[in-house]
């Protein structure tokens, strides 16, 4: 009792202080093994999905498909692929016997306020999980705040090379395919289709996957013997792109490749339309326009414009696999419509993280990790898949996929062309498309 | 020569678009001094009337046809618009085929309404409030407006063409004797500049040849010593206020098909036309509809790739971003009241 009070050690006490409380609390020690460590009866997933911005309808398929994911995960409904699963650990009971819950956050389609929200799902949440995406930049940014925080992220419609490549990290997983498999998919069916003296424009969006799938586009179509006369990056933010379509025929060029995605490719389609690009013919052979990533949404919004377009896509509903066809009937009948690919890699990731947790017997995210690390299952849409340990990608068949000529309903808009055998889309770890970086060590946080 | 005719072509419809905006927004401004962040959303509105009137004209009667399954194997549900039950296959398509123009009349009440009710409901009570609260609460309702949007018609662009007979280009060039393909212009764009020049040529004949515009004008330069006559200004500024909605609202439609219908499209154009405004000169309505054509021009030049590249390569990216913004800086510090501006407009 004989310590007297002074100025100085009360500002000392409360500079320690301040600093504690500041410090965000992902970055402060506790006593679980791993952040957010659950303790209850339940655990809770984040699901951070773009709610506004150009990606937003595919945000909310992919919203609709988590919730049916936690339905079946928790024993409703049908059980959808839970039943064609290759891998039996799911029982319906939730994960290792939590319920599961889930909150939401809204990513816009920024990197800033997707890790906002991500962040806020980890600290006051207490989400032990986060998935999400629609943009790689967003993805990318995600994965690299849940690495820092400790916990797992399982992303959702990403396309950028950078995902599984230079930006990949340990506590990451992408289901998804990714412009270098798109490119290898894509590049013999339009040498079949279109002939190898071509001439490409590209119109790309100014992010990383726009660069990424454009490098990958153009390699594979240049190894195929077609030229690129030129790439224009336009913002993500444009919605009116005549004054970038305006220029395309006057170029030499005789292809349109548009490295758009969601809203930015309706509205490039739609210009490049309206110029009347497919209607022309430069250097003696037809225009035509190449979209490499398609969706079923963004094929619907760009309405008939569509039609014998070529383009990849990750997974369609019109395949007939058990997998496939259970989740469409799941969905469907639950929604009234069939579900995208984002829908169906969103429900696929989080199937696969119950399942990983199921298998090793906790939530911790390096126990987690090493059960998807290597992990070959089939039944869930894409036939046999494999996690590569390496960079934390799925490798399996791609879809190249064309605008139907004559739609039968409003959402038999694309038909699907070939399935491109994995082997065919494969590549090394160390491709110089993905050089740089490492996936660094598990982080379970806490 | 053909890529800055190309770029002048497409500067003038994305400058009509500017144009008749801010012309609503400056026949507010100078009228009821209110400066309007809703406008944006007016356009917005005016683009979702086409979007509204194409469900109506496609809401149809079903039927089960068992020879077809639908994506689930269920029986396949036929749709047929009752418009085509009416009045036949051929008028019944030919009408859904035109709904763009024919939104024009089913807009023109619903702009008018949209903004009496805007007015009266809530703008009204902020005539005597600072600038500052007029901004916040115009712009908290046009993101009102948008969510409302959003929340009825989804966050993705929803296609809207024009008729059939608009659809597709022509060679531009070719009439002007260049290259063939050198010079390719869409036939709706054209329409489009078309009408913009129509509407700003009536809204300015209906305020310099009709009583009525007269003592609008009059209330503009002098309110008090016109309300002092004995008219009732304010009925009449209401008035040009749901005049000035159904021009943004016009606007919207006319450019739907140009661009697919979205909630955000109002946010899209506001900035760029508050900048038009301000650039134009504030209060004026010719400076208004000069620097929206100027400023929808230089944009389009902007994203030439030559441009890009050149002021790429003195450090300045992403030029066809922020090239309006330099121009207005430009302008502003020379003639700090715009190109058309008054003495005495918000310099108080």
């Amino acid at each position: 009792m004989s310590k007297q009070l002074t100025r100085r050690g009360v500002l000392k006490s409360g500079a320690v202080v301040g600093a504690g409380l500041t410090m965000p609390t992902i970055f402060t020690s506790s006593a679980a093994a791993y952040t957010n460590e659950p303790k209850g009866g339940t655990v809770t997933l984040g699901f951070n999905v773009p709610q506004s911005g150009p990606y937003a309808d595919e945000g909310a398929d992919e919203l609709r498909a988590y919730k049916l994911a936690v339905e079946h995960l928790n024993g409703g409904g049908d059980a959808g692929m839970m039943k064609t699963f290759s891998s039996k650990a799911l029982k319906g009971n939730g994960i290792l016997g939590k319920k599961v819950k889930y909150v939401t956050g809204d990513t816009q389609t920024k990197s800033d306020a997707a890790r906002a929200s991500a962040k806020s799902m980890i600290e006051k949440d207490g989400a032990v999980m986060i998935t999400g995406g629609s943009s790689s930049g967003v993805a990318i940014a995600v994965q690299g705040l849940c690495q820092e925080a400790g916990v797992i992220f399982m992303a959702g419609l990403t396309h950028s090379n950078d995902t599984t490549g230079k930006d990949k990290k340990a506590n990451g997983f992408r289901h998804f395919f990714n412009g270098h498999m798109s490119a290898a998919a894509l590049a013999p069916v339009l040498e079949k289709k279109y002939g190898k003296d071509r001439k490409a424009y590209h119109l790309t969006a100014d992010y990383t996957w726009g660069w990424t799938q454009q490098a990958s586009i153009a390699a594979a179509t240049e190894a195929k013997g077609w030229k690129t006369v030129k790439n224009v990056l336009t913002p993500l933010a444009t919605t009116d792109f005549s004054s970038y379509v305006a220029p395309v025929l006057n170029s030499g060029a005789d292809i349109l490749v548009l490295n758009h995605y969601g809203g930015n490719m309706i509205n490039s389609l739609t210009s490049a339309v309206q110029f009347g690009l497919r209607d022309k013919e430069v250097n003696g052979k037809n225009f035509e326009i190449v979209v490499p990533l398609y969706s079923r949404l963004m094929a619907r919004g760009a309405g008939k414009n569509v039609k014998g377009i070529f383009g990849s896509t990750n997974w369609h509903w019109s395949l007939s696999d058990a997998g496939s066809k259970a989740f469409v009937k799941s969905f469907g009948e639950k929604y009234g419509f069939p579900p995208s690919q984002a829908a169906h890699t969103c429900y696929v990731q989080t199937l696969l993280y119950a399942d990983a947790c199921e298998r090793s017997g906790t939530f911790n995210p390096c126990g987690v990790g090493e059960a998807l690390e290597g992990f070959k299952f089939d039944g869930l849409g894409n036939g046999p898949t494999e996690y590569r340990k390496e960079d934390h990608q799925c490798f399996k068949d791609v879809l190249v996929v064309k605008g139907k000529e004559n739609p039968t309903s409003q959402f038999d808009v694309l038909e699907v062309v070939e399935v491109t055998p994995r082997a065919q889309v494969e590549y090394k770890p160390d491709h110089p498309m993905f050089k740089g970086g490492s996936l660094g060590k598990c982080n379970p946080g806490a | 020569m053909d890529a800055i005719l190309l770029q002048i072509l497409n500067g003038l419809d994305k400058g009509s678009a500017y144009a008749l905006i801010a012309l609503g927004l400056t026949l507010i401004f100078g009228t009821l001094g209110v400066v309007n962040f809703a406008h944006g959303a007016l356009f917005m509105i005016g683009a979702f009337c086409v979007v509204t009137l194409q469900k109506i004209l496609n809401l149809s009667t079903v039927a089960i046809d068992p020879t077809k399954v639908d994506f689930l194997g269920n029986p396949l549900k036929v749709k047929t618009p009752y418009i085509v039950n009416w009045f036949g296959e051929a008028a019944g398509s030919a009408i859904i085929n035109w709904s763009v123009p024919l939104a024009i009349l089913f807009a023109i009440p619903i702009m008018l309404l949209v903004g009496y009710v805007m007015e009266r409901g809530l703008i009204k009570h902020f005539y005597k409030r600072p600038h500052a609260d007029q901004i916040l609460v115009t712009f908290g309702l046009a993101i009102v407006l948008q969510e409302i949007i959003k929340a009825c018609y989804g966050a993705n662009p929803i296609p809207t063409p024009a008729p059939e007979i608009f659809r597709g280009s022509f060679d531009f060039g070719v009439w002007i004797g260049m290259a063939e393909n050198a010079v390719i212009y869409p036939y709706w764009r054209l329409v489009y500049f078309a009408f913009s020049a129509l509407i700003i040529g009536l809204v300015f004949a209906f305020l310099q040849f009709t009583t009525f515009g007269m003592v609008v004008r009059a209330g503009m330069a002098d309110r008090e010593t016109v309300g002092l006559l004995g008219i009732n200004i304010d009925k009449r500024f209401t008035i040009m206020f749901g005049i000035a909605a159904a021009v943004a609202g016009l606007a919207g439609v006319m450019y739907s098909p140009i661009n697919s219908p979205n909630y955000h499209m109002g946010m899209d154009f506001l900035v760029l036309s508050f900048v038009v405004v301000v650039v134009g000169g504030m209060g004026s309505l010719p400076g208004a509809v000069l620097a929206g054509f100027t400023l929808g021009i230089l944009e389009s030049f902007a994203s030439m790739n030559e441009v890009k590249g050149f002021f790429e390569a003195i450090y300045l990216p992403s030029i066809d971003q922020i090239i309006i913004y330099l121009v207005a800086i430009v302008i502003l510090l020379v003639r700090p009241r715009g190109l058309m501006g008054r003495a005495g407009v918000m310099e108080e």
